[in-house]
């Protein structure tokens, strides 16, 4: 397994270099640049601050520069922020998008794992037809909408949540973003359990337990639950990864300090910088989830293990 | 330097511990800020949400009153001389950074000089080009910081000499480029000097907490020399880019402030929270570039038919929704040191439809007809209000036998082409003045300057320009630069659209909030009561 996983890790570094390298040169070929905006820069002006962000070099010296910055673990200047630094803006906004991020996840994971093994249980039930229901509702209503949706309701209207803002994590200004985060995914996982369970449950295995006389409850925790969570567990990987990034609109709605936003805004300023240290950063991160999903799959499922 | 460094902290958590101690207390405003701020150093910022900030802990010379008004701020008074171009201020001799140091004269010399040398690259530098030598020190021509034209006299009188005088100097000095930055805070923890924890401030409120992406956390100043008629005690700016949560949260009561709202909204706002939807003429226009450099834009009757054909009057109501006036001359109304309506175009009051008439005309006599028709494309950044406006216009084009067609493109690509000319023939801009001066809004028009994205060149226009900048009569001065909006207009020089207006949301427990041209409101004029 060790093994495994450090060969996994290796060959992970030259995709991050060529992820880098690509997005460097992408980001280059788009027309405008960091100071293009309704007010123009003296000429003069326009040169101190491109030497000071080495613009003023040929482009491959920009791009070796830049690399030996990453690999020195500097990841260089923010263009539209000047007064952190790329790795400082990351730092601060990392911890606010992680927590956003699995608390969703776990949420999403627990509620889509339940609700799917009630619906396999209850088929064609109305605990399944109601779960149907739900989980269409998550995945048609798109996260912005849904996002105001629930701030008009919960923040204007009823006034029992906050509409908005982080205010230290408190866990009543969580409950709106979490839920507008977890709601799809739980969907989707609930979706997958549901089909696997069903499958599970109609193999000889199972028949055999129940003709030895076991309880249904036994079934479902003893022989059940593991086999139908194989299919869960490698959505898990993109799943987890989709939640730590895909929290940018989340952030704009409710003003969240995370990093997501970056992504977008970063990318419109032309903050060179910045679009790199995230792209870079999240790469680094799903490429690490995907190990981990692969290693849990290996100890759920014996087959993957033995090859 | 360490009882000093003692003493500020002693000062800091004096102050820390007051805010918290008496936070049960405190009055808390809560501001929607918009953007998030790029920086807190005044020589790096360039958005009015950064204005916001930075003009609440930093106070110039002269300072806003609540109407946005030029009055002394950290000079106690001010002597001109006679030719309008050395202003001599006295400072406050009692006015002190938050951390206790005096503020002097020299932090003033020291400011100015950062802001135009050119390693601080301050993009809004160009802003204070009035005082001598500062474009040459600026541009890299003269190296010597010490040629800027301004000097401390003593520890607390200040003298600036002016290039040509300016009757706009005192206002451009409210403006942030013009404000004093700490030098023995900012020599000590060089660009780190904005962080909270070594920030000290001159102005009514002090910064102790930053969180990108969240929020701006000041606290009143109680050093400032004005401290006692500053009512509210905390101010809280928050980003958030986006408006329509913004508005829910207003609505949820987490907002006193939005400074600004969804344009879509405002007859909702209106329903819902009657009153508190603020609409009010701003110093700016929204206009469309003819590109001189386009032959099909050539002849100056095809632009006037183009102008003629634009029925403004139902910009402001139908197309942005909030109101903007049309636009008929270059200059917003309002402009100070300016004629009310120096000018509108003959065709303002004739029926619209008359006016179309007229224009087919005009464009028939151009060559351009059914068998030939003109083709134009408009580009614009992509934001809903100007794409409905571009297709509006190319609408009211229409008749006129007008092919018209749309570009979009995000902010950057967009100016990157106008500024490089890089565009067929008509570009979309707008432009808030800096300062309420129509030579700020005329020299967009000027032939050497980057903001003329169209490349109008007219020598008559530039040379009435340059005269009223060593014309010291007030009057005498307007009227020059009456003729030269005049002159540029009849070129069709550009095409003015409809002029801005500021948006405000402000809640009912807010009072002091004037509406005003420059959309600028210091939080030492409002208070907030507790319900």
């Amino acid at each position: 397994m060790l093994r495994y996983a450090f060969k996994r890790v290796l060959s992970a570094l030259p995709i991050a270099f060529i992820a880098v390298t690509v997005c460097f040169f992408i980001l280059r070929l788009a027309p405008g640049g960091p100071f293009d905006s309704d007010r123009p820069l003296p000429p003069a002006v326009l040169a101190n601050v491109r030497a000071h962000y080495n613009l003023d070099e040929t482009l491959f010296m920009q791009y070796v520069l830049y690399i030996q910055g990453v690999l020195r673990g500097d990841l260089g200047p923010s263009m539209a922020f000047y007064d952190f630094n790329v790795s400082q803006l990351l730092a601060i906004g990392l911890p606010f998008s992680l927590t956003l991020g699995f608390t969703a996840f776990v949420i999403a994971t627990a509620v889509g794992i339940l609700a799917g093994m009630v619906a396999a249980v209850y088929q064609n039930k109305w605990p399944d037809y109601a779960l149907v229901i739900a989980v269409m509702i998550g995945l048609i209503i798109p996260n912005f909408l849904m996002g105001a949706l629930l701030q008009l309701y919960f923040g204007v209207y009823l006034r029992w949540l906050p509409a908005g803002g982080w205010v230290n994590g408190s866990i009543l200004h969580m409950v709106l973003p979490v839920t507008v985060l977890a709601w799809p995914h739980a969907a989707r996982i609930s979706r997958l359990m549901r089909g696997s369970m069903i499958e599970v449950l109609g193999t000889n295995y199972i028949r055999t337990a129940r003709s030895k006389g076991l309880g249904a409850r036994l079934i479902l925790a003893r022989h059940a639950i593991k086999p139908a969570l194989v299919p869960v567990v490698s959505y898990l990987g993109p799943g987890l990864s989709y939640l730590l990034t895909g929290s940018i609109v989340v952030e704009q709605i409710f003003g969240l300090p995370g990093i997501g936003r970056y992504f977008i805004s970063a990318a419109l300023n032309r903050d060179y910088g910045l679009v790199l240290g995230t792209t870079l950063f999240y790469m680094l991160l799903i490429l690490v989830l995907n190990l981990i999903v692969d290693l849990v799959y290996a100890w759920l499922d014996p087959k993957v293990r033995y090859q | 330097m360490l009882i000093g460094k003692t003493l500020a902290a002693g000062v800091l958590a004096g102050m820390m511990s007051l805010a918290m101690s008496s936070s049960a207390l405190a009055v808390t405003l809560h501001m929607m800020n918009g953007g998030d701020p790029a920086s807190l150093d005044p020589h790096q910022v360039s958005g009015d949400w950064e204005n916001r900030i930075v003009g609440d802990y930093l106070e110039g010379l002269m300072t806003e009153d609540a109407q946005a008004e030029a009055i002394p701020g950290a000079a106690e008074s001010y002597d001109v001389s006679d030719d309008g171009l050395v202003y001599t201020f006295h400072l406050r001799e009692d006015a002190v950074w938050s951390d206790g140091e005096p503020v002097t004269a020299d932090d003033f010399v020291f400011a100015f000089q950062r802001l135009m040398n050119p390693e601080t690259a301050a993009g809004y530098a160009y802003l204070q080009y009035t005082i001598l030598n500062a474009e040459a020190i600026n541009s890299g021509e003269i190296e010597d910081l010490d040629e800027l034209g301004v000097r401390a006299i003593d520890d607390y009188t200040l003298e600036i000499t002016l290039e040509n005088p300016a009757p706009f100097f005192l206002q451009a000095l409210t403006h942030y480029t013009a404000y004093p930055v700490p030098r023995h805070v900012v020599e000590e923890h060089g660009s780190e000097w904005t962080r909270p924890e070594n920030i000290v401030a001159n102005g009514p409120y002090v910064p102790v907490e930053w969180l990108p992406g969240s929020h701006i956390h000041s606290v009143k100043n109680e050093q400032y020399y004005d401290a006692e008629n500053v009512q509210i005690d905390e101010v809280m700016y928050y980003s958030l880019e986006d408006l329509a949560a913004a508005v829910n949260r207003y609505r949820a009561g987490e907002f006193d402030i939005l400074n600004d709202f969804p344009a879509d909204q405002y007859a909702a706002l209106e329903q819902s929270n009657p009153g508190e939807a603020r609409v009010s003429p701003f110093l700016g226009v929204h206009y469309y570039v003819f590109n001189h450099n386009s032959e099909k834009l050539e002849d100056v009757n095809v632009r006037k038919a183009l102008s003629m054909a634009i029925n403004r009057e139902v910009i402001g109501p139908n197309i942005f929704g909030t109101g903007e006036l049309p636009a008929y001359s270059w200059v917003p109304p309002g402009a100070a040191n300016y004629p009310e309506n120096a000018f509108s175009y003959d065709w303002a009051d004739t029926p619209y439809e008359e006016r179309v008439e007229e224009a087919r005309t005009l464009l028939e006599e151009a060559g351009y007809g059914p068998n030939n028709p003109l083709q134009l494309e408009i580009r614009y950044n992509t934001n809903d209000n100007h794409q409905r406006l571009a297709v509006a216009i190319a609408a009211m084009w229409e008749p006129l036998g007008v092919q018209t067609e749309l570009f979009n493109s995000e902010v950057a690509v967009h100016y990157d082409a106008l500024q490089n000319n890089d565009y067929d023939s008509i570009g979309r801009a707008g432009w808030l003045m800096d300062y309420n001066d129509p030579i700020n809004m005329l020299e967009l028009l000027k032939s050497n300057i980057e903001y003329n994205y169209g490349r109008y060149n007219n020598p008559e226009f530039d040379a009435l320009l340059e005269e009223s900048a060593t014309e010291l009569d007030l009057e005498a001065r307007a009227e020059i630069l009456a003729e030269a909006e005049r002159i540029a207009m009849e070129d069709y020089a550009a095409l003015p659209l409809a002029f801005y207006v500021s948006r405000n949301v402000v809640s009912p427990r807010i009072s002091g909030f004037e509406d005003n041209l420059s959309d600028i409101h210091r939080t030492r004029w409002l208070s907030k009561s507790e319900d």
